[in-house]
């Protein structure tokens, strides 16, 4: 296991008000991984992003990153941070080049113009340089705050909503941009709302609502833990009780007998095994069927489950 | 440990960002100024009597030059400070590893450029209306920074406080302005009935007005050291206010 890079102690924050943005957070990072932040608006996001970037004071708890303690070490620590925030904050009259010069010398380093021109020409913004970044498109733009982001090459990314009001094909530029920072070692920690980019780019995954850090597991893992399979089999005429075969299995009997409920497995590929076995089974017993719909649960539907439960409670 | 590459970042984006406005910044103040000099120098100017044995254009010099020094440094510095708030740009700022030092050195010391290229224009402009000479070169510079640095720290307190582009403006305008204008800046506290010369004394704009007239022909209607400690005193409190915000995160940090 790669060491811990950013590690979070009881991280709370309450804002002027009342408002707790922060509640207690424990979180560790790891050095060279993916970590997707889950939430719904106002879940505290942006305010962990802001609390170890500098830019929330936090209520109380500790950070340590890079062995640095935020609160005393921030100098060193800050200098191998990056942020990319939501909005598209820029200066939009500055050229795109002096822009993340700018960004380089602010973080105390040389001017570098071949390092420069590199990060550019990774983002494919080497033909835009000497534009205006109002010129450019949102996608652009967005690129921009990236190219500024990585220009005191950090070895720590924060991606706050990376790919929000950007549509697909953009979006999944962004992702080869995750990508390409992953295969250089920079460790990434974003947050989204696209469910789907968590899935496809995190290796660990954590949800976090009202200000709490509900679960953080690898992603493979929390499929496991709270993944399901569900398979709705179509019976070619109604059965009242189930074969003794099949009675093991998580069955309900619907739709007065003419469709039988599968719901189980572990996100692993056992659900789809049994949903074989059962299929089976009922051929075996006698039972005909002209149907089956079956369904993994995602990531979405593991953190609709996650938040329903918190809002239950 | 300061860090000079982050201050030298800073202020030569500020700086940058001043000749992009270059017109504007040096024409408007440079236009203002030679119309004080026609409607002042040349045409009142002409009937007024000699102050302190020093013709009324060249006396109203210093003046003017305070007068748009304050008012072009305070907005310089407080729209330096300010925009990147507005627009959300501070972010970068706040999570650089950057302190309050190269924050202030940064910022200020290129509001402080701005004004004393200002400072130069205006001076070059009025000798174009006005013959004059300045008795303490020197000390001149060095006053004009001072009070360049100190309304440059007030103005970057002035940007922190405000959120909204009114109060950017409110201080400026309902308070710096009218204080210049009532601070001698066209005639000599002597020139003032009683007991309205006591009560301009209570105006803390006579003192650098007057400080700036001593360095230019060497008289003026307070004493220098006095000038000289208003202004540091100033400088002092601006810097511990600005401390102050650094420390708590206040209006900077959420």
């Amino acid at each position: 296991m790669n060491e811990p890079i950013l590690e979070l102690e009881g991280l709370s924050k309450v804002y002027p008000g009342g408002l707790k943005a922060l509640d207690n957070v424990d979180l560790t990072i790891r050095q060279g991984e993916i970590f997707a932040l889950l939430g719904p608006n106002g879940a505290g996001k942006t305010t962990l992003i802001g609390a170890i970037c500098g830019l929330v004071r936090p209520s109380s708890g500790g950070m340590r990153a890079f062995g640095h303690d935020l609160a005393t070490g921030w100098r060193e620590a800050r200098a191998r941070i990056g942020l990319v925030p939501q909005e598209l904050a820029t200066d939009m009259f500055e050229p795109v080049e002096q822009a993340v010069a700018y960004s380089r010398g602010l973080f105390g380093l040389a001017p570098d113009p071949k390092r420069i021109e590199e990060i550019l020409r990774s983002l494919s913004l080497w033909d835009k340089r000497n534009e205006r970044i109002m010129a450019l498109s949102g996608g652009m733009k967005r690129r921009v705050l990236i190219a500024k982001a990585l220009a005191h090459e950090p070895d720590l990314l924060f991606l706050d909503e990376p790919t929000a009001g950007v549509d697909v094909e953009l979006r999944k530029g962004m992702w080869a941009i995750v990508d390409q920072m992953r295969n250089r070692g920079v460790t990434i920690i974003l947050t989204t709302h696209y469910i789907e980019e968590a899935e496809l780019m995190a290796d660990r995954v954590g949800i976090i609502n009202r200000g709490k850090l509900l679960m953080v597991d690898e992603k493979e893992a929390m499929m496991a833990r709270l993944g399901r399979t569900e398979a709705h089999i179509s019976l070619a005429g109604p059965i009242f009780e189930l074969p003794p075969s099949i009675a093991r299995y998580p069955i309900d009997i619907e739709k007065g007998g003419t469709s039988l409920c599968y719901r189980g497995g572990d996100g692993t590929g056992r659900g789809k095994a049994e949903v074989a076995e059962i299929t089976k089974a009922l051929i075996a017993a006698g039972i005909d069927y002209d149907g089956i719909d079956l369904r993994e649960s995602s990531l979405e539907d593991i953190f609709v489950s996650l938040l329903g439960e918190e809002d239950a409670a | 440990m300061i860090s000079w590459r982050s201050t030298w970042s800073i202020y030569t984006r500020e700086l940058m960002r001043f000749l992009r406005t270059a017109f504007q910044s040096v024409l408007a103040p440079v236009l203002t100024t030679a119309l004080y000099f026609i409607v002042f120098g040349a045409a009142i100017g002409g009937r007024m009597p000699d102050l302190g044995g020093v013709d009324y254009g060249a006396f109203i010099i210093p003046g003017l030059l305070m007068l748009t020094l304050l008012g072009e440094t305070t907005s310089n510095s407080s729209f330096g400070i300010y925009m990147p708030r507005f627009t959300g740009t501070i972010y970068e700022l706040l999570s650089a590893p950057v302190g309050v030092s190269e924050t202030l050195i940064g910022f200020v010391g290129a509001a402080m450029t701005k004004s004393l290229i200002l400072a130069a224009i205006i001076l070059v402009t009025a000798r174009l209306f006005v013959d004059y000479s300045i008795a303490h070169p020197l000390l001149a510079v060095v006053y004009i920074m001072l009070v360049a640095a100190a309304f440059s720290l007030f103005g970057f307190i002035l940007g922190i406080w405000a959120d909204n582009f009114e109060k950017l403006g409110i201080i400026p305008m309902l308070f710096l302005t009218p204080l210049t204008f009532l601070g001698g800046t066209f005639y000599s506290i002597d020139m003032l009935p009683k007991p309205w010369d006591t009560i301009a004394l209570a105006n803390p704009i006579v003192y650098l007005v007057s400080g700036l007239r001593w360095t230019f022909y060497g008289s003026s209607d307070v004493n220098i050291w006095m000038s000289f400690g208003i202004t540091l005193g100033f400088l002092a409190a601006c810097t511990a206010v600005i401390a102050y915000i650094f420390k708590t995160g206040w209006r900077l940090r959420a």
